[in-house]
């Protein structure tokens, strides 16, 4: 399946070093959007509650750690500001990336009716994963918004950087997710040590606190977690205050490291994914 | 600048089987093969590691076919027919050798490819044609014509989950008929639905071919394929074995299974060619002597070979080899020393009495060899007949056995209570 292409197409034996192909990406965005656009469809359709699912799931960690950790643990003391308000900031970005890397990575195995039928470029079907659960955090955005209105805190022109934030999620969701996508279909184990990681993750990652705690000398150990600045910077938008830049550099460089690793290893084993799913 | 729609050239796939495990004969080596046996199995799914066992699903093709061909693919299963499709269609790679495709490509694996029980019609046509290559404005443009094609205005709106499945493949269908490739590539999707559907699938392949586009059609129904195609090609283990006209080629497909076969070439084209001493003829019969490629389970089957040539000694044996759809050897039989029957130089026709045959319903094919037990072969041919057993029910339960699941032959049992 081709979208046209008028020249002669070669298919031979894929050379040792793949690229991903822009321009077939491109010609594929409609595709694109017709996944995005089936994902969502569906998910609403078979659930009881539909979008308020997007809600219920950011909302209700949010309380169990408030009071888990805020109450009993005495954490509310380090955070300025209500401790609520705090983790449900951080727990915005990191539903939506640990929702999507989890989609993205189960995304092609449930796929492989499509994949053994039917050429499109593969990657097409984690990174509209990804995309359909935007749609989950534009939902929960607009309860961030009003539990600001709640506490009274108002947006500072930092917001402006929020877009950005938001990027460098998506790009460590398509990072991890992608990664994981191409692992899943060879080696099925990784299933099994995927939530396990994502647990560990959401602890290295300043959800639940802030970067305060973190000793100064082991800052930049610890931003090597592209996820740790981009929550950092995250919640720097949105409430105002003092974006961490040496986290947040370190941590961006990072993410891109990952986004280019995942990329990489899933263009290399794409073709094979039809003999081994 | 050729007008060649698809140039193939030496094409050749091959794929890796999973590794047969070797029996633990101690504890210490259960224990050691228990603490290796996840790297081993790493480095298997890695597509490395020692011990596995690899097969050429196609090996040396090479064809072309110009614009406006529409060519008929057939053969055995297990030949390599849907392994060439899913190369032509980008789905799988080629391990060797190279397809050359000029033109809008679509590929027809199957109908309804992406369909989703939860969308309603209209959603799924809009998916399905993305999925099959359509642009959006394209689909679009055509909706109306794919929903009365389908004959489905009054469901369109309805999920798909509560579509019969006449009225699912109806649609599916209809989909698909309103692509408008320069080459199309297409699985036996005809092979489903019932007779008015079937027809309209023939109606659409004529349409295509007389607007002169490419098309690929693979095919088990040998009339669609003269009915349709201006060429064909016969594949078997592998190889394009014939090349031809549509009728030509449907009679020597069907000669593979039906009838006895000739071999026209002398030992020329056998692996094993060392003498003047050849099996020329070979024929499967039924108990009442009637020459036939079908059987049904529990039948005998007769086997006639004819050689030809001085042979080169006495006291020789003749054997068989059945294989199974995957290539996989089911069973062995021979004169001697299985049954101490010696053929002396004199005689030239042999009888091999098979059966009750015990085998589940499946194609099955047999090589031939001619030999002095135990020593070189004189002849050796290689799958020179195949034959299907239809029906599999030596139990009289009315369920048939396939060797698709269920293996490829069914053993005597009882079953009863125990005390």
């Amino acid at each position: 399946m081709a979208y046209p292409l008028r020249r002669t197409l070669r298919l031979e034996a894929p050379g040792s070093w793949q690229m991903l192909n822009l321009a077939e990406l491109w010609a594929y965005r409609e595709l694109l959007f017709f996944f995005v656009w089936r994902d969502v469809k569906v998910r609403y359709k078979q659930t009881v509650l539909g979008a308020a699912w997007a809600v219920i799931q950011p909302l209700m960690t949010t309380f169990v750690f408030t009071i888990l950790f805020g109450r009993f643990g005495g954490m509310s003391k380090q955070v300025e500001g209500p401790y609520a308000l705090h983790v449900f900031v951080g727990m915005l970005p990191w539903t939506f990336f640990s929702n999507a890397v989890a989609s993205a990575a189960n995304s092609l195995v449930g796929s492989s009716h499509l994949i053994s039928k039917v050429y499109f470029p593969r990657i097409l079907i984690p990174i509209a994963a990804i995309a359909a659960g935007l749609v989950d955090f534009a939902i929960s955005f607009v309860v961030l918004l009003l539990m600001m209105a709640w506490y009274g805190v108002a947006p500072t022109p930092a917001i402006l950087a929020l877009p950005l934030y938001l990027l460098g999620t998506i790009v460590c969701a398509a990072g991890a997710g992608v990664l994981f996508a191409a692992l899943i279909v060879t080696y099925r184990d990784v299933r099994y040590v995927m939530p396990f990681v994502m647990q560990l993750w959401l602890f290295a990652t300043p959800v639940l606190y802030t970067l305060d705690i973190i000793p100064a000398k082991w800052r930049a150990l610890y931003a090597l977690n592209p996820m740790a600045g981009t929550i950092a910077g995250f919640r720097a938008s949105v409430l105002g205050s003092p974006f961490p830049t040496g986290v947040i550099l370190i941590s961006s460089v990072a993410a891109l490291v990952m986004f280019a690793t995942g990329v990489r290893y899933f263009v290399q084993v794409e073709r094979r994914f039809a003999d081994v799913i | 600048m050729s007008s060649d729609a698809i140039v193939i050239e030496k094409l050749g796939k091959q794929y890796t089987i999973g590794t047969a495990t070797i029996g633990d004969a101690t504890l210490g080596e259960s224990i050691t093969s228990w603490v290796a046996g996840p790297w081993r199995r790493f480095r298997q799914l890695a597509g490395r590691g020692e011990g596995r066992t690899t097969f050429w699903a196609l090996k040396d093709v090479s064809f072309r076919v110009g614009v406006g061909e529409v060519i008929g693919i057939v053969g055995p299963n297990g030949a390599g027919k849907s392994t060439l499709l899913k190369v032509l269609s980008r789905i799988t790679p080629p391990t060797e050798g190279y397809v050359d495709l000029t033109g809008r490509v679509s590929s027809l694996l199957e109908v309804g490819t992406g369909f989703h029980p939860e969308l309603t019609g209209r959603e799924n046509v809009f998916l399905n044609g993305a999925i099959l290559g359509m642009f959006r404005a394209e689909i679009v443009r055509k909706f109306d014509a794919i929903v009365a094609f389908a004959e489905l205005e009054r469901f369109i709106d309805t999920p798909v989950k509560h579509y019969s499945s006449g009225m699912y493949v109806r649609l599916a269908f209809s989909v698909a008929a309103h692509l408008e490739p320069e080459i199309l590539i297409i699985d036996e999707v005809l092979s489903v639905g019932d007779l008015h559907f079937r027809n309209r699938c023939l109606g659409r392949m004529q349409d295509l071919r007389d607007e002169g586009r490419t098309v690929l059609f693979v095919s088990h129904d040998l009339t669609s394929v003269r009915q349709l195609c201006t060429r064909a090609l016969l594949l078997n283990s592998g190889h394009i074995v014939a090349d031809g006209t549509p009728g030509d080629i449907t009679r020597q497909y069907e000669r593979m299974y039906q009838e006895g076969v000739e071999n026209t070439t002398g030992a020329a084209d056998r692996r094993h060619p060392p003498s003047d001493y050849h099996i020329r003829r070979v024929e499967l019969r039924n108990a009442a002597g009637e020459v036939r490629g079908q059987f049904d389970a529990g039948e005998v089957m007769e086997i006639h070979l004819w050689a030809s040539g001085p042979a080169p000694e006495n006291s020789f044996t003749a054997e068989f080899k059945l294989f199974n759809e995957d290539d996989q050897i089911v069973s062995f039989g021979s004169a001697n020393p299985v049954r101490s029957t010696y053929y002396r130089a004199e005689h030239q026709h042999f009888v091999c009495r098979l059966g009750p045959l015990p085998l589940t319903e499946g194609r099955y094919a047999l090589s031939f060899t001619v030999r002095v037990w135990n020593k070189e072969r004189w002849d050796y041919w290689d799958r020179a007949i195949g034959f299907s057993i239809d029906r599999c029910d030596l139990f009289n339960t009315g369920h048939g056995v396939a060797n698709d699941h269920n293996g490829d032959f069914v053993i005597q049992q009882e079953w009863l209570v125990g005390d």
